[in-house]
């Protein structure tokens, strides 16, 4: 009897407790942003931190009251898939948005994944901001993908010319892991290099991606003695170990690369071998960071027990699509009309210092706005924390 | 040549340690431990916490995730896989299982220790350098030492212990064993603990150079079984030849095949296939299992 009582308790508690939270959640309509990208296997650092600044900024955002475009006020959900990098997995992963009503979706974090979701983008009515390089995204008659941060085409010369006037780079060596986007992240550096009137005196050098040392694979790349060594498409996971290991080879030269890096991760990985490492970041350093962005950094933090600086060129894309619908509230349900506004669209830069705008750019690289407009700030790593070395703009 | 014999001999010692639990556990038990590399994984977070993190001695670091995961192993052993084998004749039971734990124990290191890649202050500074001939940094001819002796220390605790005999005998014939008196149960949970310590051990020394993630369960896991099957499931000695041929195979073809591009482990995966397909029990394997 007694137990029978405790069980109707319970079960009584349980039921209030969700009809209270159904309640508290359906005061706003739900606006849902989806998320298809890597967050478990080797390279789960890149979706995780993409997943959680969306699931950060949301979090605040419903928060303080939720979002307004038009006339209605939306709690923010955001709904993900974990594509495993997989290319199968990650149309699978869109087939699902598209069944959730979902028109708006961040990523897919690789090359292969991106390509692959484009008809089922296209088809369903999805726009969708990939973190994936191949122009063939983006240039007509692609419609439905925006580039959601800075192309290694655009940031690699800026860096290499930056490194040529100031530091008298003259020679460059190239290493990448074997797989699709640090190939074509290593092509379009040697491209560029060459360009520039810079010598490649080595730039076939590939690692598997699970290589964990890489003294045996750096040697020989070591032999030819570069002033520059560029780490293509490099992970935050490999990034720490390939600098130490040239290091430790005797390397004195420079070490850049064109992907997003976390100061803590160089930090405990390569310690002072990682000074004067050169990487691309967004409003990460202190000069640039809005309060805004600051209180980020702080509700992630606190959200996740640790900040990832990566999240610093992750933050913008929910931020593009909320902005862009508050400018035009029929594109919730019509992309067609979100597509119209990207071409005049422009907001204020909320996570940076300065006058800096959110706007669509990519007219020069891909002959419509199809990129979304991050600061390109290179940063240089300097005993545990990232400063800017320059500011530039894309487009 | 002086720095690809340092590179194998290096690669080659790190990875015959890691194959040695897989290949105890598949010999003991005739389980293929996919959560192998999950385990090497815990390992180096492990020690990560003790030593980065906490600052305790290396050494003491090092024993805790012995301890952490020996634990772990006899745990999974007496409640998952245990029941497992009692309950089902069929091998691809224990295999999904094994599959099942690695999801699980993936999932738990990103819930404990984060997505980020771990690691933690030098345990030796400065780097040997032979005129530019051979250059190898202290740390790694320490851990290359401390892999070689913790090779040997099992080879003597498999030789010349009751413990050793035991497993052994458990390995060669399990029906037989029990008849002679060996308490088959507890032997197979203390075997599954020591396979399980050693990737523990493993992961908490090369931590210390390669730093630890949460993906670099599967891969490892992957590496393993090449080396075990190079060198003959579910023997000792195989599993350590397997190691120091992959870790050859793998300088010399870096060193040498470079200009091409990352071709070598597609040799190496060619080159396997040649060999299975002409020894399909591996180089110190019985064609009967």
């Amino acid at each position: 009897m007694q137990r029978r009582l405790l069980m109707k308790a319970a079960l009584t508690a349980v039921t209030l407790t969700a009809f209270g939270t159904t309640a508290a959640l359906a005061e706003n309509p739900v606006l849902k942003i989806g998320f298809v990208g890597v967050t478990s296997g080797p390279a789960a650092a890149w979706g995780i931190s993409n997943q959680r600044s969306m699931e950060a900024r949301a979090a605040w955002i419903n928060e303080t009251g939720g979002y307004t475009i038009g006339n209605t006020t939306y709690d923010i959900e955001i709904v993900s898939f974990d594509d495993q990098k997989d290319p199968k997995r990650a149309i699978a992963g869109m087939e699902k948005m598209a069944q959730e009503g979902i028109h708006y979706v961040v990523g897919p974090n690789v090359d292969d994944g991106a390509a692959a979701v484009r008809p089922v983008a296209e088809s369903n009515g999805i726009m969708y901001f990939p973190y994936a390089f191949p122009k063939s995204l983006y240039q007509a008659p692609a419609s439905n993908a925006v580039l959601g941060m800075v192309a290694n085409y655009q940031s690699g010369p800026a860096i290499y010319k930056y490194l040529m006037e100031n530091e008298g780079v003259k020679t460059v060596a190239f290493i990448a892991a074997n797989e699709s986007d640090p190939l074509s992240q290593r092509d379009g550096g040697v491209e560029a290099a060459t360009a520039l009137g810079m010598e490649v005196v080595s730039g076939n050098v590939t690692y598997q991606v699970d290589t964990t040392d890489f003294t045996p694979v750096l040697t020989p790349v070591m032999r030819t003695q570069p002033d520059l060594l560029v780490l293509s498409g490099v992970s935050p996971a490999n990034a720490p170990q390939l600098i130490r290991s040239a290091r430790e080879l005797g390397f004195q030269g420079l070490i850049s690369t064109e992907t997003a890096q976390d100061a803590g991760v160089l930090a405990e990985g390569a310690g002072d071998l990682a000074n004067g490492f050169i990487s691309v970041g967004g409003a990460s350093t202190p000069e640039l960071a809005s309060p805004m962005m600051n209180e980020f950094v702080q509700r992630y933090t606190d959200m996740f027990g640790e900040y990832n600086d990566e999240s610093n060129t992750k933050v913008y894309a929910l931020e593009y699509i909320l902005e862009t619908l508050k400018a035009d509230p029929s594109a919730i349900t019509d992309v067609a009309a979100f597509q119209a506004t990207m071409d005049t669209f422009e907001a204020p830069n909320p996570y940076m210092n300065g006058d800096a705008k959110l706007r669509y750019v990519g007219m020069a690289s891909f002959g419509q706005r199809r990129q979304v407009a991050v600061p390109l700030v290179v940063n240089v790593y300097q005993d545990g924390s990232f400063e800017t070395l320059f500011v530039a703009e894309v487009d | 040549m002086e720095q690809i014999l340092a590179n194998g001999v290096y690669l080659g010692s790190q990875y015959a340690m890691i194959a040695l639990g897989l290949t105890l556990i598949f010999a003991l038990m005739n389980v293929l431990n996919f959560a192998h590399g999950q385990m090497y994984v815990i390992g180096g977070f492990v020690t990560y916490t003790f030593y980065g993190q906490w600052g305790v001695p290396f050494v003491l670091a090092l024993v805790m995730s012995c301890v952490t995961l020996a634990i772990l192993g006899a745990l999974i052993e007496r409640f998952l896989f245990a029941p497992v084998i009692k309950g089902s004749a069929r091998e691809e039971s224990t295999m999904l299982l094994a599959a099942g734990i690695a999801f699980f124990l993936d999932a738990m290191i990103l819930l404990v220790f984060g997505e980020k890649q771990r690691g933690v202050p030098k345990i030796v500074d400065g780097v040997f350098n032979y005129d530019f001939r051979l250059i190898m940094p202290y740390d790694r001819i320490l851990i290359c030492v401390l892999a070689i002796l913790s090779i040997v220390a099992f080879i003597g605790l498999m030789q010349y212990t009751k413990t050793g005999r035991a497993l052994r005998a458990l390995a060669q014939d399990r029906t037989a064993a029990q008849l002679m008196g060996v308490n088959v149960d507890r032997y197979s949970m203390i075997g599954f603990a020591l396979g399980a310590m050693l990737a523990g051990l493993v992961g908490g020394l090369l931590v210390t150079i390669t730093g630890v993630n949460l993906g670099m369960g599967g891969p490892t896991s992957i590496k393993a079984f090449m080396m075990v099957m190079i060198g003959g499931a579910g023997v000792i000695s195989g599993a350590i030849w397997g190691g120091i041929i992959l870790g050859f195979m793998e300088a010399i073809g870096l060193a040498v095949l470079y200009q091409y591009g990352d071709i070598t482990y597609l040799l190496i995966f060619v080159s396997l296939m040649i060999f299975l397909a002409i020894r399909p029990q591996g180089l110190m394997g019985k064609p009967w299992g």
